[in-house]
C-alpha cells in the first residue's frame, strides 16, 4: 500500500472530481435537445431566476422574511418562566418604546382573549404553546406562525389598517379547534393609550 | 407471453386503490356539507375529524400506493417483455400493504386516530394506526426492491441500450420512494409508535415537524410521476404522433426525482424551529424543481403538436382541433395541463418564502392541493386506468362515451369544488376547521363560496360513481371474440442516437440525491441534538 501524503491524495481526488464533471458536461452535451425546446428551456431558466431573484432581493435587502428564530422554551413550565407568566402577557412598550406582545397559545384559546394594538406601527409578537401544535393567523393581515410546543415563535410586523379583527387558529390541534379563536384590536396609532402596566421585563410585583 | 399472473396481480392492486377511492369520496362530500354547517344536523367534530383523517389516509397513502405498485408491474413487464421478478415476493407486499391499511382502519373509522393524515405529534393516536401505516409503506419497499431489480437485470442483459422510458420512469420513481418515506419512518419508528407504547415520555414536535417535512414534499413527485409517465409514454401514440423528446424526458424524470428531494422546508415556513436560512435554501430548491414539470409541459405539447398536424392540422392553433379529444387519454391529458398550469401558478405562490404567509393554513392550501393531486394527478390515474382495464381483463372498455362524461365532469367539479377553495383561503379561512363558529362579520363573506363548493363535490362524487361503473361493468361483462388489443407505447419523434450512461441509470443519482440531502437536512436535523430541547408529553385530542 502506497502512503501518499494526504495533500497529494486530496490533489488526486480533486482531480477526479474535475475529470467526473468534464464527462458528465461531454455527454450530457451529446444528447440532442431540439432547438424550439432549447428556447423554452432558456425561458424557463429565466423565469425561475426572476422569480427567485425578487424573493432574494426582497431577504437579503428588505429583510422580509418568514419567522425563523430558532429559541427554545419548555412548554410545561410557561407559568413558571419569567417572561410568559400571567401578569406579563399580553401588550407592553419597552425602554426603547418597542410595542412587544408576549400571548399563550392553550386549547382552546389565545391568551390573553383580546388585545389592543396601534396601527402603523412596528409590532414584536412573541407566541408560545402551553400544550399542542397551534398555529395562528390574523386574516387579512401578514400575522401568521405556526406555534410549536417547546419553541418560541417571534414575528415582527405592523397593521396599516384600524379595525378589529379575529385570531384564528390555523392547525387542528383536537376536536375543539374550531373554537379556538380570539380577538384584537388595531387602534389609530394617535388613539392608542399605552397598557398601564407597560415596560417589558420588568420585575413583577411584589405589591 | 402469457401475461395473466401480471394481469391478476395489477387488477388487484388497481381494485384496492379505487375502492379506497370511492370511500373517500363520499367522505370528502360529507365533509363539504358539514362544513357548511348548512345541515345542523351533520354538526359533529368527532365524525368529521374521523373522516377527515381517513379520506386524507386513503386518498394520499392508499389510493396512490396501491396504483404506483399496480401500474409499475404492469408496465416493467409489458416494457421490459420479461415476466415479473419474483412475482410471490410481490404478493407479499401486496398482502403486507392490505393487512396495514386494515390494521390502520380500524382506529382510523373508530375515531381513534383523529390526528389527520399529517400525524400532528405531540397529539397521539392508537398506536395501531400507526403500525398499520408502516405496514403499508413497508409492502411499497418491497415493490421499490422487485422495480430496481428488474432494472438492472435488464441492463445487464441489454448493455448500451436504453431502458425504455416507462420503465425508466417507474424506476427512478421506486428509487425517489425509497427516498422519501426515509422520513417520515424515522418519525414514526423513534417517535410516534415508542410514544404510543409508553417507552419514552416525551417527543420533540419540532424534529418530528422537520422529519415530516423531509416525505412531504417529494411524496407528491411519487404520485405525480405515474401521471407525466403517461404523459410521455402513451399521450403521443394515442393522440396519433410521436414523443417530441426522448432524452429530455428522462432528464426531466431524473431532476424531479433529484430536486424533488431536499426541498421539504416550504413547508416549514411558518415554523419557530428552523431558522431562515435553511428556509430561503430550501425555497430555492423548490423553484429548481419547477424546472422539469415546464420542460414535460413543453414536451407534451409539442408532442400533441405533432399529433395534431399529422392529423391535418393547420396554422398556429389549427392542430389543436384535430386532435382527437374523444379520446379518454387525449382528452385527460388536456385537461391535466389546464388544471396543472392553474394549479402550478397557485404553488408559485406558496413557494415564494415569505409571501407564504398570506395563504398558509388557509383554506387555499387544500384548494391547491386537490388541483393538482387530485384535479391532475388523478384525471391522468383514470386515463390510465380507461387505457389498461381492457388489456387486464381482455375485453373492450364498456362504455367510451361514459368514460368522456366522467372525465368532462371531474374536470368541472374540481373547477367549481376548488375556485372557491382557494378564494376562501384569501378571505381568511383556516384549513382543518369542522364548523365555522367565529363570531366575526368576516364569516359572512365566506357562505357563497361554502355553497359553491358542495355542489362541486357533489359533481364530482357522481363523476366518480361513474368511473367505478364502467371499470366493475367492463371486468363483468362477457368476453368478446377476437378482443386483442396490445399495450403500445410511443415511439419518439427522432429515435434516441446515442444516450449518456448518465441518463439511462440511477447510480450517480443515488450519490447526487444523498449530497443534497446531507447539505439541506443534515444542519436542521442534528441541530435538535445539539441544542438545549424540552420534549413534549403525549396529548389526546
Amino acid at each position: 500500500m502506497q502512503n501518499k501524503p494526504i495533500l497529494e491524495q486530496g490533489h488526486d481526488l480533486i482531480g477526479r472530481g474535475i475529470d467526473l464533471i468534464k464527462d458528465f458536461c461531454k455527454q450530457m452535451r451529446s444528447i440532442h435537445v431540439d432547438h424550439l425546446e432549447q428556447k423554452w428551456i432558456t425561458i424557463a431558466l429565466l423565469t425561475v431566476g426572476l422569480l427567485v431573484g425578487i424573493i432574494t432581493i426582497d431577504a437579503f435587502f428588505h429583510s422580509i422574511n418568514p419567522p425563523g428564530k430558532v429559541e427554545t422554551i419548555d412548554s410545561a413550565k410557561l407559568h413558571l418562566s419569567q417572561e410568559f407568566a400571567e401578569s406579563n402577557l399580553g401588550v407592553q412598550v419597552d425602554e426603547k418604546g418597542q410595542v412587544l406582545v408576549r400571548m399563550v397559545a392553550g386549547r382552546y384559546s389565545f391568551f390573553p382573549k383580546h388585545i389592543a394594538v396601534p396601527a402603523e406601527t412596528k409590532l414584536t409578537f412573541r407566541w408560545v404553546s402551553m400544550d399542542v401544535l397551534h398555529g395562528v393567523h390574523i386574516p387579512m393581515t401578514n400575522m401568521s406562525t405556526m406555534i410549536v410546543p417547546g419553541y418560541v415563535a417571534e414575528i415582527t410586523t405592523s397593521f396599516p389598517k384600524p379595525g378589529e379583527y379575529p385570531v384564528l387558529c390555523n392547525e387542528y390541534c383536537g376536536l375543539g379547534h374550531n373554537h379556538m379563536w380570539s380577538n384584537i384590536s388595531v387602534i389609530a396609532k394617535e388613539d392608542w393609550k399605552k397598557p398601564a402596566s407597560s415596560i417589558a421585563n420588568k420585575e413583577p410585583d411584589n405589591g | 407471453m402469457d401475461d395473466s399472473a401480471v394481469r391478476k396481480l395489477t387488477l388487484g392492486h388497481l381494485w384496492v386503490a379505487f375502492i379506497a377511492f370511492i370511500l373517500a369520496c363520499f367522505m370528502g362530500e360529507y365533509q363539504v356539507l358539514e362544513r357548511s354547517g348548512f345541515i345542523s344536523a351533520l354538526d359533529s367534530p368527532t365524525v368529521y375529524f374521523a373522516s377527515v383523517s381517513t379520506h386524507g389516509v386513503l386518498m394520499g397513502f392508499v389510493l396512490t400506493t396501491f396504483f404506483i405498485m399496480g401500474f409499475g408491474y404492469y408496465v416493467a413487464t409489458t416494457s421490459l417483455k420479461t415476466p415479473i421478478w419474483n412475482i410471490k415476493l410481490a404478493w407479499y407486499g401486496f398482502w403486507i400493504s392490505l393487512a396495514g391499511t386494515a390494521m390502520a382502519a380500524v382506529p382510523l373509522l373508530t375515531g381513534k386516530a383523529s390526528v389527520l393524515y399529517t400525524f400532528y405529534l405531540p397529539i397521539q393516536a392508537h398506536v395501531a394506526f400507526y403500525i398499520g401505516a408502516t405496514l403499508l409503506v413497508v409492502g411499497s419497499w418491497i415493490w421499490c426492491v422487485i422495480m430496481l431489480v428488474m432494472f438492472s437485470q435488464w441492463k445487464k442483459s441489454n448493455p448500451k441500450k436504453p431502458v425504455p422510458l416507462a420503465m425508466f420512469a417507474t424506476s427512478a420513481n421506486a428509487m425517489l420512494w425509497f427516498w422519501t418515506s426515509a422520513g417520515v419512518a424515522l418519525e414514526v419508528l423513534f417517535q410516534a409508535i415508542p410514544l404510543a407504547l409508553g417507552w419514552i415520555d416525551t417527543v420533540d414536535p419540532g424534529l418530528a415537524r422537520t422529519l415530516f417535512a423531509w416525505t412531504l414534499h417529494p411524496i407528491v413527485y411519487f404520485w405525480l410521476i405515474p401521471a407525466y409517465t403517461a404523459f410521455y409514454v402513451f399521450v403521443p401514440k394515442q393522440a396519433g404522433g410521436y414523443l417530441f423528446s426522448d432524452e429530455v424526458a428522462r432528464a426531466a424524470f431524473i431532476l424531479l426525482a433529484v430536486f424533488g428531494l431536499p426541498i421539504g422546508f416550504h413547508h416549514l415556513y411558518m415554523d419557530p424551529e428552523q431558522a431562515s436560512g435553511w428556509k430561503f435554501l430550501h425555497g430555492v430548491g423548490t423553484f429548481i424543481v419547477s424546472l422539469p414539470t415546464l420542460v414535460t409541459g413543453f414536451t407534451v405539447i409539442a408532442s400533441l403538436e405533432i399529433a395534431g398536424r399529422l392529423r391535418g392540422g393547420k396554422g398556429l392553433f389549427g392542430w389543436i382541433g384535430t386532435l382527437p379529444w374523444t379520446n379518454p387519454m387525449v382528452l385527460s391529458v388536456i385537461l391535466a395541463l389546464l388544471m396543472l398550469i392553474l394549479g402550478g401558478f397557485g404553488g408559485v405562490v406558496n413557494a415564494s418564502y415569505a409571501m407564504n404567509a398570506m395563504i398558509h393554513n388557509t383554506a387555499w392550501v387544500p384548494g391547491h392541493f386537490h388541483l393538482i393531486f387530485a384535479g391532475t394527478t388523478v384525471i391522468m390515474y383514470f386515463a390510465i386506468a380507461y387505457y389498461i382495464w381492457p388489456l387486464l381483463v381482455k375485453k373492450p372498455l364498456f362504455s367510451d362515451s361514459m368514460a368522456l362524461i366522467q372525465l368532462w365532469t371531474w374536470f368541472i367539479g374540481m373547477s367549481i369544488l376548488t375556485t372557491p377553495w382557494h378564494v376562501l383561503g384569501l378571505l381568511g379561512q383556516p384549513r382543518r376547521i369542522s364548523s365555522v363558529v367565529y363570531n366575526n362579520l368576516l364569516t359572512l363573506a365566506w357562505k357563497p363560496y361554502e355553497l359553491a363548493m358542495i355542489f362541486g363535490g357533489l359533481v364530482l362524487l357522481g363523476s366518480a360513481c361513474l368511473f367505478i361503473y364502467n371499470l366493475a361493468k367492463t371486468q363483468l361483462n362477457p368476453a368478446v371474440a377476437g378482443f386483442n388489443d396490445q399495450i403500445e407505447y410511443a415511439e419518439p419523434f427522432k429515435p434516441v442516437q446515442s444516450l449518456p450512461e448518465y441518463l439511462n441509470d440511477l447510480k450517480l443519482w443515488n450519490y447526487v440525491i444523498a449530497v443534497l440531502m446531507a447539505i439541506s437536512f443534515g444542519v436542521p436535523i442534528l441541530q435538535f441534538f445539539f441544542m438545549e430541547t424540552f420534549g413534549s408529553p403525549a396529548w389526546g385530542y
